[in-house]
């Protein structure tokens, strides 16, 4: 067997993988759904009803995707210049833990100073916890995928660290859980009485902003000319490792704002629980996007989709819930498997 | 007549919508040199993977020695006699030459190799074909020409009786080229046959005893060598008369880049600079010689800035340079044309648009507060397709999906439109067709007359000669002194690219 390069199919066809790899993975868990001895039609469409079917599932989707979203953006500015950042869970973490630092009565300002300072803070934290791996990759060659990946973990021993001690809540009960944010430090519901809030709309914002700087502005320009060819850039005159290093604050900070948004508009709180690898989905999220900022938004209710609609099917089917993170790994598995035979023909002798 | 030991029917082989060989047929014959003459892209490299199994043919048949040989294997190939020596070289650098020969030619369960009569079959056949080399040396410590040798052994071990040699004097001095054809003969007498792939001329009417000439993928002409002329060789293989480009002489004006006493550390696979001055002036084109290797990837990056001087000196215009970097030499008004327009003089996933402004997306024509101005850009890309002659769908095509000829045009556009100073051209028309050669040579001389420095690094010593006012030759990392035109013969200029110290005078 070998792979021959092709050229680029047309736009629209190039639409048709995500479908077809959501196609190719319903197909594949479905044989695992008969294996648990149900049916698939049934399940896929209590899945669909679960994620969809009423408002309640509805918003439950939106607000389970808007981590996904702030992850997912991370993950494909990072991807887009070839800095392969697996540390979003990480810097989401940090991000989370910046807000209760700052969102715990530390600071006695109003609504409108307090939110965006907090942002900003955060977004300054998870920057920097991946400035490390970039500037180790760019001055020594580190590979950052090992850093990047490696740093999950500490940080995730670290907050476990702060939830047990600094940061550990008082009437907590002994549970390893933080104080809750003010009320200033809290982002409205966008419904009243509904989970869903205005870290949604956040995210929505920030995918817009996201697809201005890679489409518009000189840094995308710079970034994808890096991710594409980086010696041809470096001979052109491109800083690669400035791009590399503005590439990865940004990733970095997109990702914290996922903790922020997260304890600020749902949680109220920090616990171990945070994240249920979020930033782990936001490679699949920003994959199944091919990258593009918009169509993460899209990616991302999709998975988030899965995720909530597996919980409502497994409660009445009696198939695990676990069936979601097969369905989301294998949508990967199937998207990488579209995107390569997109840009090879295979050829068997 | 003796029957042919190969024969080829009706090969054809596309590429996507390229027709790479179009129905060629050839017999070849026992004990016969053929040479398969051709620019470069005619389709002398896919015929000849055909041929050794690398790629199976859309349609046609290959016969060896009468029987049909099935296609897309290469150990079908190797069994049927067919030895191959590429361009480049398929040698473990890090084994001995009696084991690159020997490697896989014995079962994998023998647990020893038998070293002693391995070695002795490879100092005969050494001995026999004039292909000294001693079998225990490492093959990283060898010559480009000793490990073509290496090559040629290993296809003689394997008791191959058709040899195909695909460009086989490109990285060959000129004396190397000489004892080469003498071991040719001596196959041959043998009775050993030769397909012989070049572009070069002179090197088809020494060796060769047929012709065979390929253009654009069609074979179009066969010519006895004894009853052709290289004028008649070089109009089948261009398909039109070509004029020599008549030159004006040169107005030169002042220095516009000077290096004095530069060192560097090895670049691009190559020797270091060791020492090296040189002086470019306005009006001028110096042309640089060399077998490849010997430093012009060092100098190159030099000069387009992706390499630091370790000791000497950089003035630009007469004054000295501090800090020096890719953006500071086109700051300086130096153009770059680099030798790979695949690798490193476009992003190839990126459109038309987006690679002209490569080098200069951050001037106020293209970009204000941080924010690119496409519609400049795309009109600026228009301009350059115009001016340039590009074929290309539009400015939003992806450049990978443009010829090497529209490529190479587009680098030119990008690097001549601001009427640089300097202009460093790498290569630049390896691998053109010829009205794409043509029209670069045309360009680089359009901007000598206006006053560019040029400095053109070619391993084709045809063009430096047609179009340099002055000739340098890199050996090792040294520059010889320089020539002006037509003082010195290509003989001399071969000596010294073979790294001779010039003869007293």
């Amino acid at each position: 067997m070998r792979l021959e390069p092709k050229p680029a199919p047309p736009l629209g066809v190039t639409l048709l993988f995500p479908v077809a790899a959501i196609a190719a993975t319903l197909l594949i868990t479905s044989l695992l759904v008969l294996a648990a001895g149900a049916s698939p039609f049934s399940v896929f469409y209590l899945v669909a009803r679960g994620a969809a079917g009423t408002q309640f599932a509805a918003l439950e989707t939106l607000t389970r995707a808007t981590p996904l979203i702030f992850t997912g953006l991370a993950v494909a500015v990072a991807f887009r210049a070839k800095l392969w950042n697996i540390g979003a869970e990480a810097q989401l973490y940090i991000g989370g833990v910046v807000t209760i630092v700052l969102g715990t009565g530390a600071l006695p300002l109003p609504s409108f100073l307090l939110i965006p300072l907090i942002m900003l803070a955060a977004m300054a934290a998870g920057a920097l916890l991946l400035l490390g791996p970039a500037v180790l990759k760019t001055r020594f060659g580190v590979d950052e995928v090992v850093t990047t990946l490696l740093l999950n973990f500490i940080v995730l021993l670290f907050v476990s660290m702060l939830l047990e001690g600094p940061l550990k809540d008082p009437m907590g009960l002994g549970w390893p859980q933080s104080q809750r944010v003010v009320a200033e430090a809290q982002l409205p519901r966008i419904i009243q009485g509904k989970r869903l809030h205005y870290g949604f709309a956040i995210s929505l914002c920030a995918a817009a902003i996201v697809w201005v700087i890679m489409k518009k502005t000189v840094l995308g320009y710079e970034m994808r000319a890096v991710g594409h060819n980086a010696e041809a850039a470096s001979f052109a005159g491109i800083p690669v490792n400035r791009v590399l290093m503005k590439t990865a604050l940004l990733s970095g900070g997109l990702a914290a704002l996922a903790g922020f948004s997260e304890v600020s508009g749902l949680k109220g709180n920090l616990t171990l629980d945070l994240s249920p690898g979020y930033g782990y989905s936001g490679i699949v999220v920003a994959m199944l996007a091919m990258l593009n900022p918009l169509g993460v938004v899209a990616s991302a209710i999709f998975v988030a989709g899965i995720f909530v609609g597996a919980d409502a099917m497994s409660r009445t089917a009696g198939v695990p819930s676990y069936i979601a993170d097969v369905m989301v790994a294998t949508a990967l598995l199937t998207m990488v498997t579209a995107i390569l035979m997109s840009r090879f023909r295979v050829r068997w002798r | 007549m003796n029957a042919p030991v190969l024969r080829l029917t009706g090969i054809t082989k596309r590429f996507g919508p390229l027709v790479a060989n179009d129905a060629i047929s050839f017999d070849l014959k026992r004990g016969e040199v053929v040479a398969l003459l051709g620019e470069n892209g005619a389709g002398k490299t896919t015929l000849m993977n055909i041929l050794f199994g690398h790629y199976v043919a859309d349609e046609g048949s290959v016969e060896t020695f009468g029987k049909s040989l099935p296609p897309g294997d290469p150990r079908a190939a190797l069994d049927a006699g067919i030895g191959m020596v590429h361009q480049h070289f398929t040698l473990a650098e890090n084994m001995t030459v009696l084991e690159n020969i020997a490697l896989g030619t014995q079962a994998m369960w023998r647990a020893r190799l038998d070293r002693g009569a391995a070695a002795r079959r490879i100092r005969k056949l050494s001995g026999d074909f004039g292909l000294a080399i001693d079998p225990g040396a490492v093959v990283a410590a060898l010559s480009v020409g000793e490990r073509q040798r290496v090559e040629i052994l290993k296809a003689l071990y394997r008791d191959a009786r058709i040899l195909i040699l695909d460009e086989p004097t490109a990285v060959l001095t000129p004396a190397e080229t000489d004892a080469l054809f003498r071991t040719l003969k001596l196959l041959v007498a043998q009775g050993l046959s030769i397909i012989f792939i070049s572009h070069k001329l002179h090197e088809v009417m020494a060796a060769s005893d047929r012709v065979l000439v390929l253009r654009a993928g069609r074979l179009v002409g066969e010519r006895r060598t004894a009853e052709t002329s290289r004028s008649e060789l070089a109009a089948l293989m261009v398909g039109q008369e070509i004029a020599p480009a008549t030159v004006a002489p040169a107005k030169v004006g002042p220095p516009l880049l000077e290096l004095t006493d530069v060192s560097t550390r090895a670049g691009g696979g190559g020797a270091a600079l060791d020492g090296v001055s040189l002086t470019l002036r306005g009006g001028e084109i110096t042309g640089l010689a060399g077998v490849s290797g010997n430093g012009q990837a060092a100098l190159a990056a030099l000069i387009a800035g992706t390499m630091q001087p370790l000791g000497g000196e950089i003035a630009i215009g007469g004054a000295t340079v501090k800090e020096w970097s890719p953006r500071r030499a086109l700051a300086a008004g130096i153009a770059r044309i680099p030798e790979d327009r695949h690798a490193v003089g476009t992003i190839g996933d990126m459109s038309v648009t987006e690679n002209v402004i490569l080098e200069r997306y951050r001037s106020a024509r293209f970009s204000r507060l941080g924010f690119l101005d496409w519609r400049a850009a795309r009109g600026f890309a228009e301009e350059i397709i115009a001016d340039y002659d590009v074929k290309c769908p539009s400015p939003e095509a992806r450049i990978r999906l443009l010829s090497g000829g529209n490529m190479q045009k587009l680098i030119l556009g990008r690097a001549l439109d601001p009427e640089p100073s300097v202009i460093l051209a790498n290569q630049p028309t390896r691998g053109l067709d010829v009205g794409a050669v043509s029209y670069v040579h045309k360009k680089l001389l359009e901007a000598r007359a206006r006053g560019a420095a040029i400095l053109l690094i070619s391993e084709d010593l045809e063009e430096i000669l047609a179009l340099s006012d002055r000739i340098l030759v890199m050996s090792k990392g040294r520059l010889s002194t320089p020539s002006a035109r037509g003082e010195r013969t290509v003989r001399e200029l071969g000596e010294l690219m073979a790294g001779h110290a010039e003869a007293a005078a």
